[in-house]
């Protein structure tokens, strides 16, 4: 039976088991449907609401406060179209597996089913972009689907929530405030027992020649970076990571290859064509790094996954563990040989020496992949770094270093734009101390533009850097090289002033187009703690190398030195 | 090949949309899908037949069973279960045939539920190959209409 106590209303229930739970900051847009909690809200000493201007910067500001403090984001929205403007947030989350709780506002219970003002079926429209969602139906259930949301957004593989709230639930009484027994089963939450032969496995990787270990974002998610660089340092195995994985594993370290795939670097992507074990750990063979059949096809394949459902999904694997990647490691350490491998290690070494990330820096005009360069020394590596989706952020992932997890933060599965900059000014809130670099195109950064207003509005000092080429710069990239350099629909010669832009919001910018200036606007940007806008002007055609085109295989990367042969760079 | 999935779920609204939808999103044709309460009222029982290559069945029974409402998933083997499937079927009756119809009623221990100058509605259960064999002989009659229901199973308890 449930505990009984003095009734609340359902809304002041709300409040205070996000208060209970240590939810200390939420993301939002009120409305309607939602007003009986936000007027619990507003009584609410312990949680600070952001307010922002679309609900799709709410949900990314809640993804990068989650990401980059490892916390559960919460994000709040109203019935109808605030809650399927949460859409596309939802479904960035499922991909990339972060913890979101977001509450919708709903029509009344009675109002539900005859398309009432402000009516959406949101819950039927995130039955698959959500890991668990409940339309609460009585004031009396909100306990029991706030324990269940929370536990299964952060339990296993982490993912989005969502708990729709109808008005007359909000201010219906109830004396039910704990539950005593959970509906769902206990599997959706707890660490799973470590699943697999654990001896076969460390034996397969203890005869291995040239292993090497391809880390994803779930190494991020289980929080097992000392234990990643403890195998790569004891077996001295290489390490090359995913776009996800950016960060599990030093970038500096000897032993790191980068990241490997479409974008990845030369020596990642020939690692794994020359490599006789390959390890996942916490990754998911993304289309964007495993063609079926043809990846790492002369090794044996093996991989540590919390969610099964990634066993052999893409690419059959050899041997597999199944379990909480931390755990599984520690179990795994200490069966695998302290092994150097000499020849093996020193054969990458090579390959980094003979096949860099390359680009043509000749001239005056400002190259993207310099201009990074040069700020992963100015930061000093420290930054907070998110991005949008596109030539930018493929240049951020191989010209930015990290040396920690939680500092970068990208739309890996579903390839946001309009992502990076609501998901640093979350980031920003979860982390005032450090410095936060939005890196955007010109093209993404005006998808979620309206943010700008929330960092005025709250002085929020994160750093916005723009690459402007006029164009949607891997769109053109792919024209370029595919479409017989029809580009269709990718340039556009409307953009705002983004300096003027910013100084509307009293954000202020700087504009440069010459190799020259970059130390003196690097200066200015870093200088102090205030936001700024940075936009760098940089030539349409510049492109991002390696390559492999879609569908192919390692086997079929393109370098930078391949198109300087071809006389087409 | 053919799977017989057998999925305990939670019995509230929304479920069966759950699970349908893990098929949809991988484009697959649900052959039949029935749905019923067990001995225990809060859980269904929902039996779900579909066509594929046992690695992508396995892959849907993997993510069936991160649905927090899916309590159990089995995929039950042709050869070790029982399944049914009820059928009403309409055919078209003459004075000239009405015997010989009632005669093959017989035989499949088919059940008349209803009867009217010119029809006849004929209620049948069997596995799934019993049903076609059945309306493969009512087929020459002339079936007006058809209501199937679309298999239950359970696994035999005998070995």
């Amino acid at each position: 039976m449930p505990k009984t106590e003095a009734k609340i209303s359902g809304a002041r229930l709300m409040v205070e088991l996000l208060e209970e739970y240590g939810v200390d900051i939420v993301f939002g847009y009120p409305g309607g449907a939602i007003l009986p909690f936000y007027d619990e809200l507003y009584k609410s000493t312990k949680i600070k609401h952001i307010l922002v201007r679309h609900e799709q910067g709410a949900i990314h500001m809640a993804e990068g406060y989650a990401r980059s403090t490892g916390k559960l984001g919460v994000c709040i929205a109203t019935s109808g179209p605030g809650a399927t403007n949460l859409v596309t947030g939802l479904t960035d989350a499922k991909l990339d597996s972060v913890p979101i709780l977001a509450i919708t506002g709903q029509v009344a219970t009675n109002a539900i089913g005859t398309d009432a003002f402000q009516e959406a079926d949101i819950y039927g429209i995130t039955i698959p972009i959500t890991k668990y969602n409940a339309l609460i139906k009585s004031a009396d259930d909100i306990a029991r689907h706030f324990q269940e949301a929370t536990l299964v957004a952060l339990g296993g593989r982490p993912g989005p929530v969502l708990l729709d709230f109808p008005k007359d639930v909000q201010t219906e009484l109830t004396s039910v405030r704990k539950v005593d027994k959970l509906k769902i089963d206990s599997r959706h939450y707890q660490k799973p027992p470590i699943g697999g032969d654990l001896d076969s496995f460390a034996a397969a990787l203890n005869k291995a020649k040239r292993p090497l270990l391809y880390v994803g974002g779930g190494a991020i998610n289980a929080n097992a970076s000392k234990e990643i660089r403890e195998l790569a340092e004891k077996g001295n195995i290489p390490v090359t990571t995913t776009l996800m994985g950016i960060g599990a594993f030093p970038g500096t370290h000897q032993l790191s290859v980068g990241m490997l795939g479409m974008h990845g670097t030369a020596y990642a992507n020939k690692a794994v064509l020359e490599c006789d074990y390959i390890l996942n750990l916490g990754a998911r063979f993304d289309d964007r790094v495993a063609k079926p059949g043809e990846f790492a096809e002369n090794a044996i394949r093996a991989h540590i996954d919390i969610d099964t459902a990634e066993f052999n999904k893409r690419v059959s694997v050899d041997y597999l563990l199944h379990g909480d990647l931390k755990e599984v490691l520690k179990a795994l350490i200490p069966k695998v040989n302290k092994v150097d491998r000499p020849d093996w290690v020193g054969f990458l070494d090579t390959l980094k020496k003979n096949h860099p990330l390359e680009f043509d820096d000749s001239s005056d005009t400002i190259k993207p992949q310099g201009f990074l360069q040069k700020l992963y020394e100015k930061s000093k590596g420290k930054a907070i770094v998110s991005t949008d989706v596109g030539q930018h952020q493929m240049w951020a992932a191989q010209y930015y270093l990290f040396e920690e997890a939680n500092r970068w933060l990208t739309s890996g599965g579903l390839g946001t734009m309009g992502y990076g900059l609501p998901a640093a000014i979350g980031a920003k809130f979860g982390n005032p101390d450090k410095t936060v670099i939005c890196v955007s195109g010109d093209g993404s950064i005006q998808m979620n533009i309206q943010e700008l207003a929330t960092i005025a509005m709250y002085k929020k000092g994160v750093k916005i850097l723009i690459f402007n080429n006029n164009f949607l710069g891997m769109v053109r990239q792919w024209q370029e090289l595919f479409y017989e350099e029809r580009f269709s629909e990718s340039e556009w010669n409307y953009n705002p002033d983004f300096v003027k832009l910013g100084e509307a919001y009293s954000i202020k910018g700087l504009r440069i187009s010459n190799k020259s200036e970059i130390d003196k606007a690097l200066e200015f940007f870093l200088e102090d703690e205030d936001a700024r806008i940075l936009e760098v002007m940089i030539p349409a055609e510049e492109k991002v190398f390696p390559m492999i085109p879609a569908g192919k295989s390692q086997k079929d990367m393109i370098e930078f030195s391949d198109t300087v042969r071809a006389g087409k760079k | 090949m053919k799977h017989i999935l057998k999925i305990l779920v939670n019995n509230h609204p929304g479920v069966m949309s759950h699970v349908s939808g893990l098929f949809t999103r991988r484009s697959y044709n649900i052959d039949s899908i029935a749905v019923g309460v067990t001995q225990d009222p809060e859980i269904s029982n929902m039996v779900i037949v579909v066509k594929g290559d046992d690695s992508v069945v396995e892959q849907v029974k993997r993510q069936l069973l991160k649905l927090p409402d899916v309590i159990d998933v089995e995929d039950l083997a042709y050869h070790d279960c029982i399944s049914r499937e009820l059928v009403l079927v309409v055919v078209k009756v003459e004075d000239s045939n009405r015997t010989e119809i009632i005669s093959i009623c017989e035989v499949f221990q088919a059940k008349i539920a209803d009867l009217t100058k010119t029809t006849m509605t004929v209620e049948f259960s069997g596995n799934t190959r019993q049903v076609e064999h059945f309306m493969e002989m009512m087929q020459k009659y002339g079936i007006q209409e058809i209501a199937r229901t679309g298999q239950i199973a359970l696994k035999y308890r005998s070995n």
